[in-house]
């Protein structure tokens, strides 16, 4: 008789919440009648998601445990970032569910197997029918970024890195307007991303070489004791390059601006802000839990891709003229400042730089979340008017969205009294405790460059003319209205009270190995 | 006959796959090269299940087949919807987003 292993429910109950939602979710598609389809999926998302955070929350005071066979840890900050995707999932699934603001009433293509363009496809963007199908595929995703960031095992890590991944390459595939640069995206994003985690595979095919385990635990006594060697190094070389992918960290970001204009604007927000999450989640396990005592093999790396990041995001940012894009390269940028976090990640146990790097995050995913919404309410007879140009005057026009847009371009810039600021400073704070002064000093240069290109669109919306046929501001429904509210309050009270949550972070920053 | 032939086969193959993404031009053959670095990695973890006297790297490999066959159903729909509408599965032509 083999023992079934020992699965501890309570701790993987958040993960059960979301996949079962997502499981009931395909039923849902196959058996319900379309018209009931949409308030049903959107009611069963927003259930998973917000079930999944309520359940994190709760087993939050609970002791840390491995479970599954050492395969899952559901510690303090694979909890903290599970509640975080979750809780961005939910805002990413009401901006899913928007209706108000698209005059064919969603962001998603009604049918993504009809061609391009096709008769078809022409007669079909006229129909108010919805798509359903995203909703379970954002479930997945989430579910998949959930489990990735408790991964205790390079098997299961590999295995929640396609969960997320491939319900992300067909997401960023359906947008109802401009089809074409949608599927250019999906399928860049895909060939791309299935490159990525080639390399993945191979280092975690090299760890398990080297170690004879893909456990990060005994990868760490492996580590400790000093065996492995090349072998070792060249596999964990490789795994942080197929993570450093998914994180968008350059040099490995070039799918970065093309997946985020490409991709119907709420899939780029729910990507540029719970996948930045999940990877960096994963990033810092397996540095810390399977590498914490050998840093000499992936610091210097991670400082070099640091500054590649910053540099490479904050002056490709000046020469956008597509605010998708722009933001795209920001994101590259604040890899690089998420990656000085990484850095401050102390010997064995010290420093600030996971608690900071978990802040930073939440900071980002918010901010980022935010502007990305705005961005869908700013639109022109061909679906969203993001180029530069079209934003000139929009303060005369739409004042209420102007300021609102102003207010996370200053946060995504670290002004004083948002969350960017906030989450800046900890973070860098975390890698001067480090000694590393020098990615500092690069840091707080490209901030300034980057400072620069938000700016400019603020200067744009308040000190320009309004072209004449500009666009036209849509009056966003209820979805849209809740996720503003939550995010632009939740950058300002990050920026003005972050005590309370900057403490739950440094509570929370404990890995169990 | 040791197993290091079989690691540096592994790698070789790896290697061709890795190259084959980057010169190629058709996202079939681009999409073939992904798999031929997946099937790199599978000899290279049985090799390593052999080595260390594990079974594990056999389990992995199973697992890597499988993720690898939902990711060719994933992949094909999108450079078939893709095709369909161009008429044309080169990566090249796939030009209206850059800079």
């Amino acid at each position: 008789m083999i023992e079934a292993p020992d699965l501890s429910w309570a701790a993987l109950a958040p993960m059960l919440v979301v996949f079962g939602a997502a499981c009931v979710g395909v039923l849902v598609e196959a058996f319900a009648p379309r018209e009931s389809r949409h308030p049903v999926q959107v009611g069963l998302a927003l259930v998973g998601t917000v079930g999944g955070l309520v359940a994190t929350l709760l087993i939050a005071g609970e002791p840390d445990e491995v479970t599954a066979v050492g395969a899952l840890a559901v510690d303090g900050p694979a909890l903290f970032l599970q509640a975080m995707i979750a809780g961005f999932g939910a805002l990413s699934v009401l901006l899913f569910a928007e209706r108000a603001l698209d005059p064919a009433r969603s962001a998603f293509v009604v049918s993504a197997a009809v061609p391009a363009g096709s008769p078809r496809d022409r007669e079909l963007t006229t129909v108010p029918r919805v798509q359903t199908e995203v909703y379970p595929l954002a479930l997945f995703a989430i579910g998949g970024m959930m489990l990735f960031v408790s991964a205790n095992d390079l098997l299961v890590m590999f295995v929640a890195l396609e969960v997320l991944s491939l319900p992300l390459y067909l997401l960023s595939g359906m947008a109802r307007r401009r089809r074409l640069l949608s599927q250019e995206a999906a399928v860049k994003y895909f060939l791309l991303g299935a490159f990525a985690s080639a390399f993945f595979l191979y280092g975690l095919a090299l760890v398990y070489g080297a170690t004879g385990s893909v456990l990060l635990r005994d990868i760490r006594e492996a580590t400790t004791a000093g065996s492995g060697g090349v072998l070792l190094v060249l596999g964990l070389a490789l795994l942080v390059v197929g993570l450093l992918f998914k994180a968008s960290v350059a040099p490995f970001h070039s799918w970065t601006p093309d997946v985020y204009q490409g991709a119907p604007t709420p899939v780029t927000a729910f990507m540029a802000a719970c996948t930045k999450v999940a990877a960096f989640g994963a990033i810092l396990r397996l540095l810390y839990v399977a590498f914490g005592t050998a840093e000499w093999t992936w610091r210097p790396l991670v400082y070099a891709v640091a500054i590649a990041s910053m540099v490479v995001g904050a002056v490709l940012g000046l020469t956008q003229t597509d605010l998708k894009r722009m933001l795209a390269y920001s994101s590259v940028a604040h890899a690089g400042f998420l990656l000085t976090g990484v850095i401050g990640l102390g010997a064995d146990g010290g420093g600030s730089g996971l608690s900071a790097t978990m802040f930073y995050l939440l900071t980002y995913g918010f901010t980022t979340l935010g502007a990305f919404a705005v961005l869908t309410l700013v639109r022109d007879g061909d679906g969203e008017a993001s180029h530069l140009s079209q934003w000139a005057g929009l303060g005369a026009r739409s004042p209420v969205t102007a300021a609102v847009m102003s207010l996370f371009l200053l946060a995504l810039a670290g002004i004083p009294l948002t969350a960017g600021f906030t989450g800046k400073f900890a973070v860098f704070r975390a890698a001067i405790e480090q000694g590393a002064w020098p990615l500092v000093v690069v840091a707080l240069l490209a901030s300034a460059v980057a400072a620069f290109f938000y700016l400019r669109v603020i200067v744009l919306m308040y000190f320009s003319e309004p072209a004449a046929d500009g666009p036209t501001v849509g009056v966003p429904g209820l979805p849209t209205t809740v996720v503003l509210a939550v995010t632009a309050t939740a950058t300002v009270a990050l920026g003005i009270l972050p005590g309370a949550v900057l403490d739950l972070a440094r509570q929370a920053a404990i890995f169990v190995g | 006959m040791t197993l290091s032939y079989y690691l540096v086969l592994a790698a070789i193959l790896f290697t061709i796959g890795a190259v084959g993404v980057l010169v190629r031009r058709n996202a079939i053959v681009v999409f073939m090269c992904i798999e031929l670095m997946l099937n790199a990695v599978n000899l290279t973890l049985i090799t390593f299940a052999r080595s260390t006297g594990t079974v594990d790297g056999q389990i992995i490999a199973l697992f890597v087949m499988v993720v690898a066959a939902a990711e060719v159903v994933v992949g094909l729909a999108i450079i078939m919807s893709i095709y369909r509408t161009r008429r044309s599965a080169s990566i090249d032509d796939a030009n209206l987003l850059k800079y």
